[in-house]
């Protein structure tokens, strides 16, 4: 049963390729996931048949998540078997029709099958699951493919809105499904369907769980009040009408009332629920079929009262009712299937289903009319059709069954239904065939169009086998019976196509007279129906609800989202200080002795960090603040030294010093000061909340150490370091090895900041041109130079047209740039931005610190250092090389797109953590090998070196980033703007 | 041996402040001195991290300091990784704030005008958009099934005259 729902999952998400591909013939392909259930049915026939009564029925069971309850069980007996049939032999019927139905050139046809496809799978997990939670999850699949299928014009807007009803009420009542499931397997203890039907628990916790999960069945089944969703979701394409909307769908509220009935039946609550709902369903459906002039509507309407004949039967609780209640379901999926494609089939040659346009399409298509005819006899229940033999059934059944006033009002009522139901299937037959009497004007008259032959058998197909199944009706009892004869009351029911002159047979001929008046006087009828209009119709009242719910929804919206960001983050604050404050104090202990400080240098650090932080914060310059906050953080470095942390240390700063500089590169396009906002009003609240934040960071700070009643995780890390990951540096180890899946998120949220500040700041493209010194325009601005430079073109050649430079190059004209300069690029920039001494230094410095950094990063296993101290270190030589030589010294110094770096250091690491996988350990498990080098002797090469590398590339991509879009590109859109502003009075470039 | 966990004073009120001065400026408008204040807090935190691990102790390496006396190595590893991830935050704040400056020529948080939008049409009770699941139905579903077509291999999409 998995293997079938793998294969409806493969072949809908093939689905699109194979519509790509073959167009709509795909259809016929994608029939076949279907076909496969319906035919794997029939080949467990036997077994099901003889397992059901035995209760040694086909199963599998699969784990999945045992402390959950989860486990992938499927069961398969006779009512799962009769719901697999109808599920995949009309599933993939209506997918050989929808091949011919829809246009070729029709749109979205990719997503319809893929859609249909993945429906039908639900549905098979649905009705073969053995486990009420997975129940749910297949319940609410189906629910959401049909709101996909439904809403398949999205264009329209009754699609959406008929789709988005059918959501909102069908996961209404799933949620309330799942609640009664819960409760009734917490109550019961198991939550396998067939134990829970077996050993039902008992309580007032089961009969509210019981009424929840029929809640879930009455919005599925589309029963009065919540029927309404039904005649809407007719927005839908026919074929999904037909499979959604008679066949399948609908029923999975029946399977459900049908699967729990031989348990619970009893229960008063659920025969309130079904008795009522089933009857008035039945009735309500019925009588306002008779007043649709679309077909598909009448259709819709007749499919609500049917279901609620099907809910009174299955519901009931006794087995001859149980009988003529899965005799309907089978009856009703061929024949209300059939009529869907039948009015399909008119309406794709006519071009309308208002059956006051429709006149004489019955001549025109007599194959699809004959099939109409079938389907309509089977579904007036006229002998011998497997409507009529259903029932039958029915009216013995609640004859015989039900006693007193009761049984007299489900007779009339299941006789009343009836009638109606002859009335509009006779109507309907009439609407969509027959030749009116009345002239229908010109201008709404059709011409009919021959259907192919592919859109009219498969209808034919399911009306003929509603006429065979029903010639052999012993059969049909023997393939229901066991089924029904779990139920727990009652005497066994037969199927008969003939049982005698009996009582039964004149309520039928009444029924079939009185549905035959009502035909004939239908236009009156639609008259009086039309004066009884009722205000207070159920698609009202659930707008109404809706609009009520937005009202509260946006009144809740305006008072919790008020739009001010302070605003929130001083709620966030204030649910912080109470939350954790208040803990603090009412649940922990204080320690009772403290150390003033651990180390003395702590006092000074402290000092200079704290008296950096005040003066930021009362800094009114930019700059000012910026330089102050390095401080402080630098402070920090220092305190983190003196606790015994020179990675933290190290790394932080290098961080600050790179934050810095990020900080000028923002800033010098920012005003110098922050603006003069009337905020000193608010200071003395934001004060406030400061305080009362940072005193109950400073109470945890004080209770959590004490608060430890373990020996800490890192307890056992200096041994698993050396013995597992190869390194003394615990640090490192744990970032590279013990912690590393923390590391690779971490460098992946570097490497998604690194794209947003690169896509912020070159908005079109992920990243800009890389600017190289000989393509330095030598007419156009000099680099940070401000004003236009007229002997740019003569000091970018002069230099190197000059021989007397300290290093004569042979071929002057052909390297131009390389021969007399530190740095090959700072030709480009204006004169009274250059210094030679920061030139000499940078060239001087740059490759010493990448060395330094490359020994960081092979150090860093054994020593402080690591990659993200070696990607910093080389960070900060690029800065340098930035900051002396311009934008186009950068790109001699990194002729690379960061997007390579950043992507090929997480493409790296990850793929050492594939190693330790491919070596037989965990991912991202370290692998040590020692080779033996001649000459260099033996080297220790832990794989983790490599997962290192990976955290530098990242961390020397972001920086690069940064300084290509804040720095350089920053430069080029600030001059271009300056050369904008200069108009025709610039040089032109 | 259990490790000292007396917490420090000296870093607590270093932790007190950083954090009081942080939110201070979190609760600005400005979109830099709201960055500054995050980094400040960030280093507050990250030194309470460190406090939580238990008092100083020698550098965690193998070989360098008796194990015994090593200050705890998991808060360092966390505190490493908050550090470079600020980092990756600043950067970004301040492109958004380059961003703002160049749209809006400063780089002030703004009210959000949608959430005021909303709450103006919530007082006035008036739908803040059409949503047609609460809209009364002014074609009764058969009209509606009328005027439309599935798109059939026949292909008549021709719309009904009224």
């Amino acid at each position: 049963m998995l293997l079938l729902l793998v294969g409806h999952l493969a072949m809908a998400l093939a689905a699109p390729a194979l519509v790509g591909w073959l167009g709509r013939r795909a259809f016929l392909v994608l029939a076949l996931a279907p076909a496969s259930a319906a035919v794997w049915a029939l080949t467990q026939t036997a077994a099901v048949l003889h397992g059901t009564a035995s209760g040694a029925v086909p199963t599998q069971v699969v784990e999945w998540v045992p402390t959950l309850h989860l486990e992938l069980a499927f069961r398969l007996d006779t009512l799962s078997w009769l719901m697999l049939l109808i599920v995949g032999g009309v599933g993939a019927l209506v997918l050989v029709y929808s091949s011919a139905y829809f246009s070729a050139s029709a749109f979205g046809l990719g997503r319809f099958g893929a859609a249909l496809v993945a429906f039908a799978g639900s549905m098979v997990g649905l009705v073969t699951t053995d486990n009420t939670l997975m129940l749910y999850v297949f319940w609410e699949l189906t629910t959401v493919f049909s709101y996909l299928l439904i809403g398949h014009y999205a264009d329209r807007k009754a699609s959406r809105r008929g789709a988005m009803q059918a959501i909102v009420v069908t996961t209404a009542g799933g949620l309330a499904m799942l609640v009664g499931m819960i409760l009734l397997g917490r109550a019961a203890g198991t939550f396998r369907l067939s134990e829970l039907v077996a050993r039902p628990p008992s309580g007032p916790v089961v009969a509210v769980a019981v009424v929840l999960i029929l809640a879930g069945a009455v919005s599925k089944s589309a029963l009065v009040p919540l029927h309404f969703w039904l005649p809407a979701a007719m927005a839908a394409p026919t074929p999904v009408s037909a499979y959604l909307h008679a066949a399948a769908m609908v029923k999975a509220g029946i399977y459900l009332i049908a699967r729990f009935a031989p348990g619970y039946s009893t229960l008063v609550p659920w025969q309130v629920v079904v008795l009522t709902l089933g009857s008035g369903t039945f009735l309500l459906g019925g009588y306002r079929a008779l007043r649709q002039h679309d077909l598909k509507l009448i259709l819709a309407f007749g499919t609500v009262s049917q279901l609620g004949l099907l809910v009174l039967l299955v519901g009931l609780g006794t087995r001859a009712a149980a009988l003529a209640g899965l005799a309907l379901l089978g009856a009703h999926a061929m024949f209300k299937a059939a009529m869907f494609l039948v009015v399909g089939v008119v309406d794709a040659a006519t071009g309308t289903r208002d059956m006051r346009r429709l006149s004489g399409v019955g001549r025109e298509l007599p194959v699809t009319a004959l099939a109409g005819v079938l389907a309509t006899a089977s579904m007036i229940g006229l002998p011998p059709f497997a409507g009529y033999v259903a029932k039958e059934a029915a009216l013995d059944a609640v004859r015989h069954d039900a006693s007193g006033w009761r049984g007299g009002f489900l007779l009339v009522v299941v006789a009343a239904g009836s009638a109606l139901t002859v009335a509009y299937g006779l109507r309907l037959l009439w609407g969509a065939f027959a030749t009116k009497r009345r002239v229908i004007p010109a201008a709404l008259a059709v011409d009919v169009t021959r259907p192919s032959l592919v859109l009219v058998w498969p209808a034919l197909a399911l009306a003929v086998l509603g006429l065979a199944v029903a010639l052999v009706p012993g059969f049909g009892s023997d393939l229901l019976a066991p089924y029904a004869n779990t139920y727990p009351v009652g005497g066994v029911g037969h199927l008969a196509l003939w049982a005698g002159v009996t009582p039964t047979l004149a309520i039928t001929a009444a029924v079939l007279a009185v549905g035959l008046v009502l035909f004939a006087l239908r236009e009156r009828v639609e008259l009086w129906q039309a004066d009884r209009h009722v205000s207070l119709e159920a698609d009202r009242v659930y707008r109404r609800m809706m609009r009520r719910l937005d009202d509260v929804a946006a009144h809740v919206t305006a008072v919790t989202q008020r739009g001010s960001l302070p605003l929130y983050l001083g709620l966030v604050l204030a649910v912080f200080v109470v939350a954790a404050g208040g803990a603090a104090i009412v649940g922990t202990s204080w320690p009772t002795s403290v150390r003033a400080w651990d180390r003395p240098a702590q006092v000074v650090f402290g000092a200079v960090t704290i008296g950096a932080a005040i003066l930021t914060a009362r800094a009114r310059r930019r700059l000012k603040a910026v330089i102050l906050l390095g401080i402080s953080g630098y402070g920090v470095a220092a305190l983190y030294l003196v606790h015994g942390a020179p990675d933290l240390a190290l790394t932080q700063v290098l961080a600050e010093t790179v934050t810095l500089v990020v900080f000028v590169l923002v800033l010098r396009r920012l005003p110098p000061y922050f603006s003069d906002r009337p905020l000193a009003a608010s200071r003395w609240v934001r004060l406030a909340v400061g305080l009362a934040s940072g005193l109950t960071v400073a109470g945890l700070a004080l209770v959590v150490p004490g608060a430890r009643i373990r020996p800490p995780v890192s307890a056992g890390f200096a041994a698993e370091a050396v013995a597992y990951g190869g390194g003394t540096n615990i640090v490192n180890v744990t970032l590279v090895d013990i912690r590393a899946w923390d590391t690779l998120g971490e460098i992946s949220v570097l490497l998604v900041a690194a794209t947003g500040v690169a896509s912020l700041v070159f908005l079109r493209r992920r990243t800009g041109a890389i600017f190289r010194a000989g393509e330095a325009t030598p007419h156009g601005r000099p680099v940070w130079g401000g004003l236009p430079d007229p002997a740019g073109a003569l000091r970018l050649h002069g230099t190197a047209d000059a021989p007397a430079s300290a290093m004569p190059s042979p071929a002057p004209t052909a390297r131009p740039l390389r021969s007399a300069v530190w740095l090959r690029a700072v030709p480009t920039l204006a004169p009274h931005r250059r210094s030679v001494i920061f030139e000499v230094v940078t060239r001087l410095l740059f490759h010493t610190m990448i060395l330094y950094s490359v020994y960081l990063l092979v150090a860093g296993h054994n020593a402080p250092g690591g990659g993200f101290a070696a990607g910093l270190v080389t960070a900060i030589a690029l800065i340098l090389r930035y900051l002396a030589g311009g934008r186009y010294e950068l790109g001699e110094a990194a002729p690379v797109q960061p997007g390579l770096l950043l992507g090929g250091g997480l493409v790296l690491a990850a793929g050492v953590g594939i190693v330790g996988l491919l070596a037989g350990g965990a991912p991202l498990q370290s692998v040590i090998v020692d080779l033996h080098v001649p000459v260099v002797g033996t080297i220790h090469l832990v794989t983790s070196v490599f997962f290192d590398m990976g955290v530098y590339l990242v961390v020397v991509g972001l920086v690069l980033d940064v300084l290509r879009s804040l720095g350089a590109e920053v430069d080029r859109q600030a001059e271009a703007e300056a050369e904008a502003e200069a108009g025709p009075a610039g040089v032109p470039r | 041996m259990t490790p000292d966990m007396r917490p420090s004073i000296a870093l607590v009120v270093v932790i007190a402040v950083l954090v009081t001065v942080g939110v201070y400026l979190v609760l600005e408008r400005s979109l830099s001195r709201v960055l500054i204040g995050l980094i400040l807090t960030g280093n507050g935190v990250n030194l309470l991290f460190l406090v939580a691990g238990g008092a100083a102790g020698g550098p965690p390496i193998v070989g360098t300091t008796p194990i015994g006396r090593m200050s705890d190595p998991l808060p360092q590893a966390m505190v490493l990784t908050a550090i470079v991830i600020t980092l990756g935050l600043t950067a970004f704040l301040l492109a958004m704030a380059y961003r703002s400056w160049q749209l809006n020529e400063h780089d002030e948080v703004q009210d959000d005008l949608e959430d005021r939008r909303v709450a103006r049409r919530a007082a006035a009770d008036q739908p803040s958009f059409t949503d047609a699941d609460t809209e009364d139905a002014d074609a009764t579903l058969d009209d509606e099934a009328a005027a439309v077509h599935d798109e059939t291999a026949e292909g008549r999409t021709g719309e009904v005259p009224r």
